[in-house]
């Protein structure tokens, strides 16, 4: 019992302080392949569209969405992928559309 | 006023190709007849689906893009939803973007006129000087 709580209280001690990074790094390599940085800081990251100048983005082009989509088929946040606000609300729309016809899973791998 | 739309839709996988050009063919006619054009027809052919739908794990996807107006995607739809054969369907109206686009490009066009036209003076500029310089000494 008592080693119980003290096994638990050792993670949660050690969680705020470090869980901005922590949570930071491994997910952004998740999500993004070819960042690979375990870096905290990710001020530098531009829109992909925004410097590709890539003007619609068709719910049609699975594999240019699958790069915004997480394994288990959520979202990716724009936090982790750099996408510019106004992007990410067209993104999202085409994830969504594409989940109705079934190009993307609402949910998988369970 | 025209209204472009894209209209994806899921026919089952096991239609014959023979029926499902039959099946494409009868929707084209619905557009034509009722006053609209069917821009392009595209077949994407038999892919896995993301999820299971009516117990189909793969179908055939058809994409069309049509002119028309909002009664006649009303009746398009309808029949969509009322055919066995097709076990999905979304259409999304393309025109308002096709404008936002044309005029992003359009501004992109004019702004490399610009650029390209101070290019020219630069360039006639600096042309301009050596041979001033070479009548000058």
């Amino acid at each position: 019992m008592a080693d119980e709580t003290t096994t638990q209280r050792a993670p949660e001690g050690g969680a705020p302080s470090s869980s901005g990074p922590r949570t930071g790094g491994p997910r952004g390599a998740g999500a993004q392949g070819a960042q690979g940085g375990r870096k905290f800081f990710r001020r530098k990251k531009v829109c992909k569209f925004c410097t590709e100048k890539i003007d619609a983005i068709p719910y049609r082009d699975v594999r240019l969405l699958q790069g915004f989509v997480a394994e288990r088929g959520k979202i990716v946040p724009r936090r982790l992928t750099g996408v510019c606000t106004e992007h990410q609300r067209r993104l999202t729309r085409a994830i969504k559309q594409a989940r109705n016809i079934a190009l993307l899973p609402f949910a998988a791998r369970y | 006023m025209e209204r472009f739309y894209e209209v994806m839709f899921i026919v089952r996988p096991d239609v014959e190709d023979a029926d499902l050009d039959k099946l494409i063919a009868g929707f084209e006619h619905t557009v034509t007849s009722g006053g609209g054009k069917v821009r392009s027809t595209e077949k994407w052919g038999r892919r896995k689906l993301a999820y299971t739908v009516r117990k189909f794990n793969d179908g055939n996807y058809v994409l069309m893009t049509i002119d028309a107006d909002g009664n006649l995607v009303h009746e398009l739809e309808r029949r969509l939803r009322v055919s066995e054969p097709v076990i999905k369907f979304i259409t999304v109206r393309m025109d308002e973007e096709q404008k936002r686009i044309d005029k992003i490009k359009a501004i992109r066009a004019t702004r490399k006129k610009v650029s390209a036209q101070a290019v020219e003076t630069a360039a006639a500029a600096e042309t301009a000087e050596p041979v001033a310089e070479a009548a000058g000494a």
